[in-house]
């Protein structure tokens, strides 16, 4: 029952916070709301017994990733945010792009009943514990696991390359 | 059940006050050792030995008449140092104070909670931690704060990485990420020190990274920067950013204690021949002197090592400290692999 409760409070501040990152004109207002979504997201997670999980997207997004977003808008000091002057043509072409993702996960949401989705009563709460989901990364998925992680290399090495003008 | 949700929540406010009152004290603490160590008297007008200083100080920083910078984004201002004594304040809750009072047969643990991700819960409050220096100095709407602001965030992010690579190589020892669970381990063989030296000198390192404390303390550098990141705070609100600092401190000093020093045990602590409640308190003391002497260590370094320019710092961490990690993750993995620990 309680956690029913903290399911609702826990969905009312990310859907909320998520808009309030959408709407707020001030992009440091937008960062916070976004923190606010990822920690919501993270307490969803919790109740789901994926206590990793949980922390380590708060690590990693709040802790991290969103810092370094709050780093650049300060040092760009989009405090007041100018309104880019876009063609029609553009806009029509981004609200038309988006618009085939939200099909895209409309369709997604839809068909979900129809994915073998695993009966409650064969639900292993225990999965989500650091043991537990090391044990299956580092057994079962092991190749797909280090190939993640040598694409994140990939990624890292071509940031540096970019970075470094004289290089190039 | 009742009962345990009540010594919980008596145990929270504790927590709560026990890091307020050693922050004070840790105040009065510096300024005396400073002035020791500079051949001075120090604070010695409130009170005998100048014991009444933090109160006068917590009274002044309440009077003082508080200014907002004009221009500034009033909202975001008072956030700073409200979400930065708040995080500072939220890691205390999974650090083991001890190893528990029996009352009626009933084991009340010394520990606010023993989540089994504690040392990830521990990063993550930290990381959280850079939010409250950010925001309070893009809001003061100063160039100084600002870039204080910037060091401390950069600052923080790279000292995380090393900060948690050392981690993993006392995670991969001890096979938990439970605070609670390293210091019973901690109980029935050596003080992980003992097995992490390196680990244990990347991380006291990265501590003093991650408090601002010298000789890191460039977002805050005088010199350069006036007052960092809390140049525009005036009365408590620059109080706040300062207590933090020292309950951060003080929370890095029992982290260090309980990770790495054998928690709240002492040596022959089982050839004492004392009885279940009398050998906790012992315990809880014990970890205090540990978490006082760590403490020391803060202030005399930063009372006799000069500050690092701000190139040397980033040299140190990603080109010595990020390296001297891993290495120390290998040698563990290889060490444990020759003597037939890993299954």
């Amino acid at each position: 029952m309680l956690s029913e409760y903290a399911f609702w409070f826990l969905s009312f501040v990310a859907v909320f916070s998520a808009a309030g990152m959408i709407f707020s004109k001030n992009p440091v207002y937008s960062v916070l709301s976004l923190i606010i979504t990822f920690f919501a997201v993270a307490g969803h997670y919790f109740l789901l017994g994926a206590q990793f999980l949980a922390a380590v997207h708060i690590i990693v997004y709040a802790g991290a990733i969103m810092v370094l977003f709050l780093y650049v808008i300060m040092m760009l000091n989009l405090n007041k945010l100018e309104e880019e002057k876009r063609s029609l043509w553009s806009k029509s072409l981004s609200v038309a792009a988006g618009g085939i993702l939200m099909l895209v996960l409309l369709a997604a949401v839809q068909r979900t009943d129809e994915l073998n989705s695993i009966a409650a009563g064969e639900f292993n709460a225990a999965m989500g514990q650091t043991k537990n989901l090391g044990n299956v990364l580092y057994r079962e998925f092991l190749l797909p696991f280090e190939l993640a992680s040598v694409l994140f290399l990939g990624a890292m090495v071509g940031a540096v390359y970019l970075s470094k003008k004289e290089l190039a | 059940m009742d009962a345990m949700l009540i010594y919980k929540l008596i145990l929270c406010v504790l927590v709560f006050v026990v890091s307020l009152a050693m922050a004070a004290y840790m105040t009065w603490g510096e300024r005396k050792l400073a002035a020791i160590l500079q051949d001075r008297v120090g604070p010695d007008r409130a009170g005998p030995l100048g014991l009444l200083q933090p109160v006068a100080d917590g009274v002044k920083m309440f009077m003082k008449e508080e200014m907002l910078p004009g221009k500034s984004n009033r909202f975001l201002f008072i956030l700073g140092p409200c979400l930065f004594m708040v995080t500072a304040c939220m890691t205390g809750a999974v650090i083991p104070w001890g190893s528990g009072i029996t009352i009626n047969g009933v084991l009340y643990p010394m520990q606010i909670t023993d989540i089994n991700i504690g040392l990830l819960y521990l990063l993550g409050v930290v990381s959280i931690g850079v939010y409250g220096i950010m925001i309070g100095g893009w809001a003061s709407n100063n160039k100084y704060s600002l870039l204080g602001a910037l060091r401390a965030s950069s600052q923080m992010i790279s000292y995380e990485v090393a900060m948690g690579l050392s981690l993993i190589a006392l995670v991969m020892m001890t096979g938990t990420l439970s605070l609670g669970e390293i210091s019973r381990q901690q109980d029935a063989g050596l003080a992980n020190v003992v097995y992490q030296p390196l680990g244990f000198l990347i991380f006291i390192i990265c501590a003093f990274a991650e408090t601002n404390r010298a000789p890191f303390d460039l977002p805050e550098c005088e010199s350069e920067l006036v007052g960092g990141y809390h140049t525009e705070y005036s009365s408590m609100k620059l109080g706040l950013f300062l207590f933090a600092e020292y309950i951060n401190m003080f929370i890095s000093s029992a982290v260090m204690a309980s990770l790495y020093w054998g928690g709240y045990n002492f040596p022959f602590q089982h050839e004492l021949g004392l009885e279940g409640n009398t050998l906790a308190i012992l315990q809880t003391v014990a970890l205090f002197a540990k978490i006082v002497i760590f403490i020391f260590i803060f202030m005399w370094v930063r009372w006799t090592l000069p500050r690092f320019r701000y190139d040397q710092l980033m040299h140190l961490g990603w080109r010595v400290l990020l390296p001297l990690s891993l290495a120390n993750i290998f040698i563990t993995g290889i060490v444990m692999y020759l003597m037939g620990k890993l299954n």
